[in-house]
C-alpha cells in the first residue's frame, strides 16, 4: 500500500425507492488515496461495485467545489461530516485515518423523503423560496445601479446571508428538523438591503409561514451553524423573528386599515 | 481519419442567413432594429407558450422575462431547483461599460476589446449589442437585490480582469455567479409563484421534436420515475451550457453536458466550431487518477498574484529555496505590457510550454507557481485575505498547502466551450424557433473568451436580446395552436428516447460508463488540447471511433429505467459526447490555422504566438447533420470586420 493510501470501513444507507425500508450495507474500501475528496471515495467504491455487477450507491453532487449545494450525506452522523464550514465535496480523505469506521447517511428531515440511497429531495426549500425570496422588479425597469447607494457594511451583511448555498445541513443537524437558519439567510439577503424594503414585512411572514407548514420549530440548540458549510451567523435567525414579531402587528395593522 | 480540404469558399452559405442588420451604423443598429422587429401585443402574448430548457444565468433569466412579458413559460431543469445550475460556480465578475471608476471605458471600448479578445472570430453586430445592454444588466441585478462589491460611500466598486485595462468588472466577493444567478433565480421564483412559469424540476430534455419544419416541442425523461413525456410550444430556448466536459477532467460541474444541444443538432440546428474551447490558466493541478473534476481559482488572483518557474529544469527546491535571481516570472518576461494579466490562450499556452520543457512544479511537475508574497508585502495579509479570503481557503482544503506562506500551484483546465449551436443575429438557430442562449450558442466570444464576459453574455441573451428577438418569430404565429402531445411525431420522439433506453440497459458489458468517459477525455485532451496538430487530429479520429464502438458494446449499465438511476442518465451523456468529439477533432482538423484557444502548431509567429489565416479562415464553420454514420458537411459563415482593424495579437 502506498503510503498515501488508507483503508476504511463504510456502514451506508440503502434504500432502494422511497417506500423501501431501507437498511445499512458494509463495504470495504480500500486502497484509498488521501488525496482524494470524500465523494471520490464513493466514486471509486461504486466502480468496484459496478464491476461486481452490483448497484452502485446512489448519492448526488455536481459540481464538487462547494457552492452548488447538490451534495449532502451525514458521515458519522454528521451533516456534511468533521470538518467545519465544508460541503461533503470539499471534504477530503487525509481527514480521515487508516482503519477508520464510517457510517453514511442521507440527510433525514421529514420534509426530505428519500428518492433513493443518499439522495433526498430538498423542493420544500423551494416552495420557501417561492412565497417571497425575491424583489419585484421586471426586467427592463431597474433604475441606475449607483443610483442607490447602498452601505459597505449593509452591503457586507446581506452578502454574508446571501453566501447560502441552499444544501439543506442546517435542517439535517437540527433535531427538530427546523429551518429556520436557510430561510432567515433567505429573507435577511433581502430585507438587509435598501433594494428590499418595499416587500420586507410582506416577504418574512410569508416566508416564514410557508417555513413552519414544513419544517419543525428553532429551540436555539445552534446545531444548523456548527453544520452550515457557509457558517451563516445564527444573528440571523434573531433577525428573522425580530422581523416577523413587526411584520404581524404591521401587517395586521394595515389589514385592519381596510 | 481523412477530412476533404476543400478551400474556403469566401462566400457565406446560403443556409446561414445572419439576419445582421445591413447599415454600417453598428452604434444604433441594435435600436433600430429592435424597432423594426414585430411585436406581440400585450394581451397576445398569452396565447404563445415557450420552453426554456436550462436554468442557469441564460435560462432563468429568459425564463422570469418571458413570463414577466405574459408568454406562458414552461422551464426544464435536471438539477432538483433551477439554482444548482453551473453559472453559480462562477468566482470572478461580470464586465459591463459602466465607466463608473472614470478610467475611459466606453460601450465601444468593451465591444473592441471582445472582438480582439476572441482573436476576430466573433460576429461584430452581436458583440455590440452585447456591450450595449451589459450596463442594463448591473442595473438588473443591482435593483433584484445582487449584493455587489460597494466602496466605502456605498457606490458600487470594481476591479480589473484578466485581458482588461480598464476597470470594468462588477464583483460579489469570489462568488459573483452564485449571486448573479440567485438574482435570476428570485426572478424565476417570482413567476412560479405567480404561474407565469411551470417549472419542471429533475427532468432532462432527450429530444428536440420538429414538424415540417418548425419547432413544435421536446421529449423530456423524469429522472426519479423515468417516465417519458412529451412537451409542446410554439417556440423552444435552449440555455444548456457548453460541452467542456467532453475532456472528462475539466472546471465544469459533474452534470455538465452536451445532450441538449447535440440532440438538437442531430434534428437539424447546425453546431458551430466545435474545437474553440477555452483552457483556463489558474486551476489546481490534478493529484492523481481518482480525480473527478478540476478546481478553478479564480483569475482574479492573476492581479496581485506573479507566476514563475524555476529557471532550472527539474528543480525540487521548496519555492522559498529558491533565490530571486533563480526565478522566472516567464509571463513578466515576455510580455512587459501586459505582464500576468495577458488573455486566457496565451497565459495557458506558455504554462504548458514551460511544464513541457521540464520546469513544471509540484509532486507531479504539473504546475506553475501564482506567488503572493510581494502582494503580501506591499497591502498586508489582511488586504489580501479581504480581496482573495474564500478562494485562499479553497486550495488550503484541497491541497493540504498555505497559500499565504508558499506560492499557490496552478496549471491549465478546460473552462469554457466558445463554438455551440450555431445562432443568427435573433439567437435563432438553422431550425425555426429553437433558439441557443448563453453557453449553448458560439456567437459573442469568437475563439477566446474574455475573463468576466461569459456572466455578461448569459444575463445579456436571456434578459435583453432574447425576450426581443423571439417576438419577431412568434409574431407571424397568431391564431396557430401548438401541435398537440398526441401528434405522431411526439409519439415517434418518445419511442425513439424508450427505445434508447432499454438499449443500454441491454447492453450488459463489462465496464462504467464513467469509465469510458474518462478515456475518451485523455483522447480529447491530448489531441484536441491546448496544441493541435495534423497527426494528432488525424489520429484522434480514428482513436475516437474506435473507443466508441468498444464502448457501445462493452458499456455496463446497471439498475432499472423507471427509478432514479445515474449510471443511465450518465450514459446517454456520455454517449452524445462520444459524438461531439468526432466533431470537435474534424473542425479542429480543417481549421488550419491558430486563433484564440485554437492552437495548431502549424500555425505560429516567431514568438510562438497564435497565427491567424484571415483570408482562408475568416468565417464561422457550421456543422450540419446528415444522419447516423454519415459525415456532417460544413457551411461556412463569412465573418466582416467594419469596425475593428484585424491585427496579429501582441501583448508584449
Amino acid at each position: 500500500m502506498s503510503e498515501n493510501n488508507i483503508n476504511i470501513t463504510l456502514d451506508v444507507w440503502r434504500q432502494n425507492g422511497p417506500a423501501d425500508k431501507g437498511h445499512f450495507e458494509t463495504y470495504e474500501a480500500k486502497e484509498i488515496s488521501t488525496d482524494s475528496s470524500f465523494l471520490e471515495m464513493l466514486d471509486v467504491v461504486n466502480e468496484r461495485l459496478i464491476d461486481d455487477e452490483k448497484l452502485p450507491i446512489t448519492f448526488e453532487s455536481d459540481c464538487r467545489e462547494g457552492i452548488c449545494g447538490t451534495c449532502s450525506l451525514m458521515i458519522n452522523g454528521q451533516a456534511h461530516g468533521p470538518n467545519k464550514g465544508q460541503a461533503t465535496c470539499q471534504l477530503h480523505m487525509r481527514t480521515f485515518s487508516d482503519g477508520d469506521h464510517i457510517t453514511v447517511e442521507p440527510f433525514r428531515a421529514a420534509s426530505f423523503p428519500v428518492i433513493k440511497d443518499l439522495a433526498v429531495s430538498r423542493a420544500a426549500l423551494d416552495t420557501i423560496q417561492h412565497a417571497g425570496g425575491y424583489v419585484s422588479v421586471s426586467t427592463g425597469s431597474a433604475p441606475d445601479a449607483n443610483l442607490t447607494p447602498v452601505p459597505k457594511d449593509a452591503a457586507d451583511l446581506a452578502m454574508d446571508a446571501a453566501a447560502c448555498i441552499g444544501c439543506g445541513a442546517c435542517v439535517a443537524a437540527c433535531p427538530n428538523s427546523a429551518a429556520q437558519l436557510f430561510t432567515s439567510a433567505k429573507v435577511n439577503h433581502l430585507n438587509l438591503l435598501p433594494q428590499g424594503q418595499s416587500e420586507r414585512w410582506k416577504r418574512v411572514e410569508a416566508m416564514v409561514d410557508t417555513m413552519e407548514d414544513y419544517f419543525g420549530t428553532c429551540t436555539n440548540h445552534g446545531e444548523c451553524y456548527e453544520a452550515c458549510p457557509k457558517e451563516i451567523s445564527l444573528d440571523f435567525i434573531a433577525f428573522m423573528n425580530r422581523d416577523y414579531v413587526k411584520a404581524k402587528i404591521k401587517n395586521r395593522k394595515l389589514a385592519g386599515q381596510k | 481519419m481523412t477530412a476533404t480540404m476543400e478551400p474556403s469558399s469566401k462566400v457565406s452559405s446560403p443556409r446561414l442567413d445572419s439576419k445582421v442588420p445591413q447599415t454600417d451604423d453598428i452604434a444604433n443598429m441594435w435600436e433600430n432594429h429592435k424597432f423594426s422587429m414585430k411585436l406581440v401585443n400585450p394581451n397576445n402574448k398569452r396565447k404563445f407558450s415557450v420552453i426554456v430548457v436550462g436554468t442557469g444565468l441564460a435560462g432563468s433569466s429568459a425564463a422570469a422575462t418571458l413570463a414577466e412579458l405574459g408568454y406562458k413559460v414552461k422551464a426544464f431543469t435536471f438539477h432538483d431547483s433551477p439554482r444548482r445550475a453551473h453559472s453559480i460556480a462562477a468566482q470572478g465578475g461580470i464586465n459591463a461599460a459602466k465607466n463608473y471608476q472614470n478610467d475611459g471605458d466606453s460601450v465601444h471600448r468593451l465591444f473592441y476589446d471582445t472582438v480582439k479578445g476572441g482573436d476576430y472570430r466573433s460576429r461584430e453586430a452581436n458583440v455590440h449589442r452585447l456591450a450595449e445592454v451589459s450596463v442594463n444588466i448591473i442595473d438588473q441585478a443591482a435593483a433584484q437585490g445582487v449584493p455587489f462589491a460597494r466602496d466605502y460611500g456605498g457606490l458600487l466598486d470594481n476591479r480589473s480582469f484578466g485581458g482588461a485595462q480598464v476597470s470594468r468588472t462588477f464583483y460579489a466577493r469570489g462568488q459573483t455567479g452564485q449571486q448573479l444567478l440567485l438574482g435570476a433565480y428570485s426572478a424565476l421564483n417570482r413567476q412560479i409563484e405567480s404561474g407565469g412559469v411551470e417549472m419542471h424540476n429533475r427532468k432532462e430534455m432527450l429530444d428536440l421534436v420538429v414538424k415540417d419544419g418548425q419547432t413544435c416541442g421536446i421529449v423530456t425523461r423524469d429522472l426519479l420515475t423515468g417516465e417519458v413525456e412529451s412537451h409542446s410550444a410554439h417556440a423552444v430556448v435552449l440555455a444548456t451550457g457548453g460541452y467542456g466536459n467532453v475532456y472528462y477532467l475539466s472546471t465544469n460541474a459533474m452534470m455538465c453536458n452536451v445532450t441538449a444541444a447535440w440532440r438538437a443538432h442531430r434534428k437539424g440546428a447546425f453546431f458551430a466550431n466545435p474545437c474553440y474551447t477555452q483552457i483556463h490558466p489558474t486551476c489546481i493541478p490534478a493529484s492523481d487518477d481518482h480525480q473527478s473534476k478540476l478546481t478553478l481559482m479564480s483569475e482574479s488572483l492573476r492581479n496581485d498574484g506573479r507566476i514563475w518557474v524555476p529557471k532550472e529544469f527539474d528543480d525540487s527546491r521548496l519555492a522559498a529555496d529558491i533565490p530571486e535571481a533563480e526565478r522566472d516570472y516567464y509571463l513578466e518576461r515576455k510580455y512587459p505590457a501586459f505582464g500576468n494579466l495577458v488573455p486566457r490562450d496565451v497565459a495557458s499556452r506558455n504554462a504548458k510550454t514551460v511544464v513541457d520543457e521540464g520546469r513544471g512544479v509540484g509532486p507531479l511537475k504539473n504546475g506553475v507557481f501564482l506567488d503572493f508574497a510581494d502582494a503580501i508585502a506591499r497591502d498586508g495579509a489582511e488586504t489580501i485575505k479581504a480581496k482573495y479570503g474564500n478562494l485562499f481557503d479553497m486550495y488550503a482544503n484541497i491541497t493540504g498547502e498555505d497559500p499565504y506562506s508558499r506560492p499557490m500551484r496552478i496549471y491549465p483546465a478546460t473552462h469554457y466551450t466558445m463554438g455551440g449551436l450555431w445562432v443568427d443575429y435573433h439567437l435563432q438557430t438553422t431550425v425555426p424557433g429553437t433558439y441557443a442562449i448563453g453557453e449553448a450558442n458560439f456567437s459573442d466570444h469568437g475563439a477566446n473568451r474574455l475573463g468576466a464576459s461569459a456572466l455578461m453574455q448569459g444575463l445579456a441573451d436571456g434578459y435583453f436580446v432574447l425576450p426581443y428577438t423571439i417576438g419577431d418569430y412568434l409574431a407571424d404565429k397568431l391564431g396557430d395552436g401548438v401541435v398537440p402531445t398526441s401528434d405522431p411525431v411526439f409519439a415517434a420522439a418518445e419511442a425513439e428516447v424508450a427505445d434508447q433506453t432499454n438499449m443500454w440497459l441491454s447492453v450488459n458489458g463489462t465496464k462504467s460508463p464513467e469509465h469510458y468517459h474518462r478515456e475518451l477525455g485523455k483522447i480529447v485532451w491530448d489531441r484536441i488540447g491546448m496544441a493541435r496538430d495534423k497527426n494528432g487530429l488525424e489520429k484522434a479520429g480514428d482513436e475516437i471511433a474506435t473507443l466508441e464502438e468498444e464502448f457501445r458494446k462493452n458499456v455496463r449499465v446497471m439498475g432499472d429505467g423507471t427509478s432514479m438511476n445515474t449510471e443511465l442518465e450518465k450514459v446517454g451523456r456520455v454517449s452524445d459526447f462520444f459524438g461531439l468529439a468526432k466533431l470537435k477533432a474534424r473542425d479542429a482538423l480543417v481549421r488550419e490555422e491558430s486563433c484564440g484557444g485554437h492552437f495548431r502548431v502549424e500555425s505560429q509567429t516567431e514568438e510562438g504566438e497564435a497565427l491567424r489565416d484571415d483570408d482562408n479562415f475568416s468565417h464561422v464553420a457550421a456543422w450540419e447533420w446528415n444522419g447516423e454514420g454519415a459525415d456532417q458537411t460544413k457551411h461556412e459563415e463569412q465573418l466582416e470586420f467594419k469596425h475593428v482593424k484585424l491585427s496579429q495579437r501582441s501583448y508584449k
